[in-house]
C-alpha cells in the first residue's frame, strides 16, 4: 500500500481522537447537568451525587410520550410520501423527455433553496384555507416534494445502465413496471440515504411545525422542547439537557447500531 | 287561550332547551417562567369547566410571549382566532392598529366596571387602558426586583438583612462586594443587571428612578434622549466601566440566576417572576428589595394581560370574560401568585387568607407589591415591538461602548420619532 | 410514441409538482407580488407603493448589516464545514479500535435538536461559570463574554453552525472516499507516492463532485440555519450577530411588516437561487467521468 510512516499514522489517529473529543464536549456536558442535580450545572465535582431527578422532572413538564408518538408518526408519514412522489418524478427526469424538461427540473431545483419556512404566513393561510390547521399532516404537507431527492434519486437513476431499460422492454415491461422492477430497487441506496437526511432534517425541525400546530396531539418533540427554551427566566440546564437527551436518544442509538449502513447507502447512492 | 298557552309552553320550551349547547372557547397563554406555570393554568381551566359544564375552555400552550403573540397574530389572520390571549400588556397598540381585540367594556356593567376594573392596581392598568376602554386584564405581571446575597453581605462586613436603599449605596455596597484572585481575574462582582435581549425594560426603571419619562400616555411620543434617560444610561454603563462592580458586555438574562446561585454576582436584578426559581435554587439566605434608584424609588412593571380577540360570537366572548373574571378573582389570582411568582395584580387578592398565609412565611414576597406606588408604565407605543427593538439596540451599543449613551439615545430618538410621526 | 412519453412524464411529474407549486412556488410568487404593496393595517388595505420597500430596503443600516454579517458568515461557515468534514472522514475512514465511537462523535450534533443545543452552547459562552470561561481561568486567562460582545458574537454563533454540519458532511465524504479505487493506491504504491501527494493529486480531484455537492448544501445551511441565533442572541448586541432570514422572521413576525419582509425575502431567495443554481451548473459540469 501506499508509503506511510508510522508517525503518520500516529498523528492522524492523535488529531482524531483530538477533534472527537472537541466534538462530544457538548453531548458529555448534556449528560453530565441531566444526571446531576441542578446545583452541579456548572461545577464539574466528580463526587457530586447522580440523580434522576431531572428526566422525571422533564418528563412531568410535557407530555413527552405523545410528542414522540407525533414526530415518529411524522418523519415517517413524509418520508414515504416522499419517496412516492419523487421517485416518480426522478424517474421522468432521469429517462423521458419532454418539453420544458430543462425548465421544470429549474424549478424542482428552487425549491432546494425557498424553504417553506420562508414562506411561513402564505403556508399558514394555505392550511387554513384547506382546513388543516392543527395537524400533523399540515406538518408535513409543504415538504412532501423535496428538491433535494428528486435530485438525489434522478442522478442515481442516471447512472443506471440503458441496457437494462432495453432489456426489460424486450420483456413487454410498461413504463411502470420498468421503475418498478428495475430503478426502485436499484435506487434503494439512494432512497436509504435521502431517508436519514429527511428523518433528521423533520425530527428537528422547529420553526414552521411552531406555527402550525396548537394542541399537545400534534405538537412534535421540538416544539414541546421550546417549552424549557424561553429564557425570561432562569435557564435550567439540568432539565432541559434531561429532556434533550430523551428526545434524541432514539437517533442517537440508531445511528451507534446503523452506521455502516447509512455509509454504506451513501456510497451506493452514488452521490459523487 | 289554548293556542296561547301551547306558544308560550314551546317558547319557554325551547328557551329552556337552549342552553344545552356548549360554548367552546380557546384560550393562548405563554410560559415565560419556571416553576408550575403551565400545569397552573390546566388546573385553573379544569376547576372552571368543573364549575360550569356549559363551557369547554381549550387552554394552549403557545410558547413564550414572542410565540404567543405571533400565533395569536397568525391566527387571527389566517380567519380562526382564539378568543382569549395572554400577552404582552405592551402588545395593546399593537392589537388595537391592527384592529385584532375588544375592549371589555361591551361585555361587563358598571357595577362591574367600577369594581372588578377598577379593582386593580392603577399600575398595571396604565398598560391596559387607552382612550377611556379597557383593552386588557391584567393576570401575570411583573416587576423586576434586586436579589442579594446575604451570606456574601456578611462576608463583605455589610448588614445581611439591609440592602441598598439607592443607587449610590448599590455602587458603594458593589465595590466592597467585587471580589478579584490571585491572578487579578474577578471571582464574583458586585451586581448584575442583565441586558440581553430586552435591556430596555431593566434601563427603563433605572430612568424612573431617575425621575424620567419614556413616553407619553397615547403611545405617540417617546423621549428617549432626555437629560434623565441619557443620565440612567451613562449610570449603567459607569457600573462595569468605571465603577468596576459589574462584568463588561451584554450580560444573559437567562444565565442570571444562575449567576447568582454560583455566587458570581452578589444583586441581581431580575422579576418577580424568579421569586419561586430562586428561592428552590439558591444555596444561602437571600433578601429582596426594589430596586435601588438614582433619586427615587421607580421600577417598570411587566408580564402579560388577558387580551378578547375579535372574530367570535358575542356568546362566546361573553363566556371568555366571565373565566377572565374568575381567574383574577382573589381564590384563584392567589393560587396563581404563589405557583408562579407574579405579582397579584389586585389589592384584595393580597388580603385574601391564602396570601396572608403565604406572606407570613415568605416576606420576600411583598416586597413587588410596596413597590407598585413606585411603579411606571412599560415602554410601549405604536409600533411597539419595532421602537422596542430600536432602543434595544441602542442601549446594546452604548454598554458594549460602541458609542457614547448620548449619541446612542439621540439616533434612537430620531428613529423612534420617523416611525412614530405617522400616529400624529 | 414521443407524444405518449411527453404524456408519461407529465403524469409522472403531476403529484410532486401539486405539493411544489402549492407550497414553494405559489407562495414565492405571492411573496413578490407582495413585496410591491404596502403592509395591511386593520382596515387600511394594501397600497400599491411599487419600489418603496426596496428603497426603504437600501437605506436600511440593520439590511446592510444583516447583508454583510451573512457574507461574513457564510465565508466563515461554509469552508471551515467542507475541511473539517473532510477531515473526519479521513480520521474514520481506516479500521481501528473505536472508530464507531468516534464516527458517532462526529455525528452527534446532527441528532440533536438545535434549539436544544444552543442552551448548551449558552452555557459553555456563559462568562465566569461557563465551561470556557472556567477552562480560561484555569490556565490565568481573563473572563470573557462571547455572545455578550459586537466583536465576538457573530464567530460564536458560526462556531455552533460549523459543529453542528461537519459531522453531518463528513458522511458524504465517508462514501466518496471509499469509491476511490483500490488499483489506484496501488498503483500509487509501486510508484513510491508519498501519502500528502496521492491525497492531492488524485483523492482531492476525485471526490470534487461530493465537495461541490457538500458546498451547496453548507451554502443553503449557512441562509437556513438561524435557530440558535433565536436563543443566544437574538440577532445583538446591536445587530452584530443580524443574520438575513433572522431579520427577515424579526420583520415579518415581530414587528408584523409584512411587506417588508417580503421584500426582504425577495432578496434572500435571489441570492441563494443565484448561488445554488451557479454551483450546480458548476458540478455538474465537473461530474461526468464516464
Amino acid at each position: 500500500m501506499i508509503r506511510e510512516s508510522a508517525l503518520d499514522k500516529m498523528l492522524m489517529r492523535t488529531a482524531g481522537w483530538m477533534l472527537a473529543a472537541l466534538w462530544i464536549v457538548p453531548l458529555l456536558y448534556a449528560l453530565w447537568s441531566a444526571f446531576h442535580p441542578a446545583a452541579f450545572e456548572a461545577r464539574f465535582d466528580i463526587t457530586a451525587p447522580l440523580t434522576l431527578e431531572n428526566f422525571v422532572t422533564a418528563w412531568g413538564k410535557a407530555p413527552f410520550a405523545r410528542y414522540f408518538l407525533n414526530t415518529i408518526f411524522l418523519v415517517t408519514l413524509v418520508l414515504s410520501v416522499q419517496l412516492v412522489l419523487c421517485t416518480l418524478a426522478a424517474f421522468a427526469f432521469a429517462r423521458l423527455e419532454f418539453p420544458g424538461k430543462s425548465l421544470l427540473f429549474g424549478l424542482v431545483l428552487v425549491q432546494l433553496l425557498i424553504m417553506p419556512d420562508i414562506l411561513l404566513v402564505e403556508n399558514y393561510r394555505t392550511m387554513f384555507r384547506l382546513g388543516l390547521v392543527d395537524t400533523i399532516l399540515a406538518i408535513g404537507l409543504p415538504y412532501f416534494a423535496s428538491g433535494f431527492a428528486i435530485f438525489l434519486l434522478r442522478q442515481t437513476f442516471r447512472t443506471i445502465p440503458k441496457e437494462l431499460d432495453e432489456a426489460a422492454r424486450v420483456e413487454g415491461c410498461s413504463l411502470l413496471g420498468l421503475l418498478w422492477r428495475v430503478y426502485v430497487p436499484l435506487g434503494k441506496p439512494a432512497m436509504l440515504a435521502f431517508g436519514l437526511v429527511s428523518v433528521s432534517h423533520h425530527w428537528n425541525n422547529f420553526l414552521w411545525p411552531l406555527v402550525i400546530t396548537n394542541s399537545v396531539e400534534t405538537r412534535p418533540l421540538t416544539v414541546g422542547l421550546s417549552i424549557f427554551a424561553t429564557t425570561d427566566s432562569g435557564i435550567e440546564w439540568a432539565v432541559i439537557n434531561a429532556a434533550t437527551l430523551m428526545t434524541s436518544a432514539p437517533l442517537l442509538l440508531g445511528f451507534l447500531l446503523f452506521q455502516r449502513q447509512f455509509v454504506q447507502s451513501f456510497l451506493r447512492a452514488g452521490i459523487k | 287561550m289554548n293556542l296561547r298557552a301551547a306558544l308560550f309552553a314551546s317558547i319557554a320550551f325551547v328557551g329552556l332547551a337552549a342552553p344545552a349547547q356548549a360554548i367552546d372557547l380557546e384560550f393562548y397563554f405563554p410560559v415565560a417562567v419556571g416553576g408550575k406555570p403551565a400545569e397552573t393554568v390546566q388546573a385553573l381551566t379544569d376547576a372552571y369547566m368543573a364549575a360550569n359544564p356549559d363551557v369547554k375552555i381549550n387552554a394552549i400552550y403557545t410558547g413564550s410571549y414572542a410565540d404567543t403573540t405571533t400565533k395569536a397574530i397568525t391566527a387571527a389572520r389566517g380567519g380562526n382566532p382564539p378568543q382569549l390571549v395572554i400577552s404582552l400588556s405592551t402588545d395593546m397598540y399593537k392589537f388595537i392598529d391592527e384592529e385584532l381585540v375588544e375592549s371589555f367594556d361591551r361585555f361587563v356593567t358598571d357595577a362591574e366596571k367600577a369594581e372588578w376594573i377598577g379593582g386593580f392596581y392603577p399600575s398595571f392598568m396604565l398598560n391596559s387602558q387607552y382612550e377611556g376602554e379597557t383593552w386588557g386584564i391584567p393576570f401575570q405581571r411583573s416587576t423586576p426586583v434586586l436579589y442579594w446575597n446575604k451570606a456574601a453581605f456578611a462576608d463583605a462586613g455589610l448588614d445581611p438583612e439591609k440592602g441598598p436603599a439607592n443607587w449610590t449605596e448599590m455602587v458603594e455596597m458593589g465595590k466592597k462586594l467585587t471580589k478579584k484572585d490571585a491572578s487579578g481575574n474577578v471571582s464574583q462582582w458586585g451586581v448584575q443587571i442583565p441586558s440581553s435581549g430586552f435591556p430596555s425594560w431593566l434601563w427603563s426603571g433605572i430612568v424612573a428612578g431617575n425621575g424620567g419619562k419614556l413616553q407619553n400616555d397615547t403611545g405617540t411620543e417617546v423621549f428617549f434622549n432626555s437629560p434623565e434617560a441619557i443620565g440612567a444610561l451613562e449610570a449603567l454603563v459607569a457600573l462595569s466601566e468605571t465603577d468596576g462592580v459589574q462584568a463588561p458586555g451584554i450580560l444573559d438574562w437567562g444565565a442570571t440566576p444562575k449567576a447568582f446561585f454560583e455566587g458570581q454576582a452578589a444583586m441581581i436584578w431580575t422579576t418577580t417572576g424568579n421569586l419561586t426559581n430562586v428561592r428552590a435554587n439558591a444555596p444561602f439566605e437571600f433578601g429582596v428589595g426594589m430596586l435601588p434608584g438614582l433619586k427615587q424609588p421607580g421600577a417598570p412593571t411587566g408580564g402579560g394581560n388577558f387580551y378578547l380577540m375579535k372574530g367570535s360570537s358575542d356568546e362566546e366572548l361573553k363566556a371568555a370574560v366571565d373565566f377572565v373574571k374568575w381567574a383574577t378573582a382573589p381564590e384563584q389570582a392567589a393560587e396563581w401568585t404563589i405557583a408562579t411568582g407574579y405579582v397579584a395584580p389586585r389589592p384584595d387578592v393580597w388580603e385574601s387568607d391564602k396570601m396572608k398565609a403565604y406572606t407570613a412565611d415568605f416576606p420576600q414576597a411583598l416586597v413587588a407589591r410596596d413597590q407598585l406606588e413606585y411603579a411606571v408604565a412599560e415602554l410601549s407605543t405604536f409600533e411597539g415591538p419595532r421602537v422596542t427593538q430600536l432602543l434595544n439596540s441602542a442601549l446594546e451599543s452604548a454598554i458594549t461602548l460602541q458609542k457614547s449613551p448620548k449619541e446612542a439615545l439621540d439616533a434612537a430618538q430620531a428613529e423612534a420619532e420617523a416611525i412614530l410621526a405617522a400616529y400624529h | 410514441m414521443p407524444r405518449r412519453q411527453w404524456i408519461h412524464a407529465w403524469l409522472l411529474l403531476l403529484p410532486a409538482f401539486v405539493f411544489l407549486i402549492a407550497f414553494t412556488h405559489y407562495p414565492a410568487v405571492q411573496t413578490l407580488i407582495d413585496s410591491f404593496w404596502s403592509t395591511p393595517k386593520g382596515r387600511r388595505p394594501a397600497a400599491f407603493v411599487g419600489a418603496g420597500n426596496y428603497t426603504r430596503m437600501m437605506a436600511d443600516p440593520i439590511f446592510a448589516k444583516a447583508m454583510w454579517n451573512s457574507a461574513v458568515y457564510a465565508a466563515l461557515t461554509i469552508p471551515t464545514s467542507i475541511v473539517l468534514s473532510l477531515a473526519m472522514a479521513l480520521f474514520v475512514q481506516a479500521r481501528f479500535a473505536g472508530v464507531a465511537l468516534m464516527r458517532m462523535a462526529f455525528f452527534t450534533p446532527t441528532v440533536l435538536p438545535l434549539i436544544a443545543v444552543a442552551n448548551i452552547w449558552l452555557f459553555f459562552y456563559a462568562p465566569g461559570f461557563g465551561l470556557i470561561d472556567q477552562v480560561r481561568m484555569f490556565f490565568g486567562l481573563g473572563s470573557a463574554n462571547y455572545v455578550g460582545q459586537p466583536a465576538t458574537a457573530l464567530y460564536a454563533v458560526a462556531a455552533v453552525t460549523v459543529w453542528k454540519e461537519a459531522g453531518f458532511f463528513m458522511i458524504f465524504y465517508l462514501a466518496a472516499l471509499q469509491t476511490i479505487p483500490l488499483s489506484l493506491k496501488e498503483a500509487a504504491a509501486i510508484e513510491g507516492c508519498s501519502r500528502l501527494t496521492f491525497f492531492r493529486r488524485v483523492t482531492l480531484p476525485l471526490i470534487m463532485p461530493t465537495t461541490l455537492f457538500v458546498s451547496v448544501n453548507a451554502t443553503i445551511n449557512a441562509f437556513r440555519l438561524v435557530d440558535h441565533v433565536f436563543v443566544m442572541t437574538r440577532g445583538g448586541p446591536d445587530n452584530a450577530s443580524m443574520l438575513m432570514l433572522y431579520y427577515i422572521f424579526e420583520n415579518g413576525f415581530r414587528f408584523w411588516d409584512t411587506a417588508y419582509a417580503a421584500a426582504l425575502t425577495v432578496v434572500l431567495v435571489a441570492i441563494l437561487t443565484l448561488v445554488g443554481i451557479g454551483q450546480f451548473f458548476a458540478a455538474d459540469r465537473k461530474v461526468h467521468y464516464r
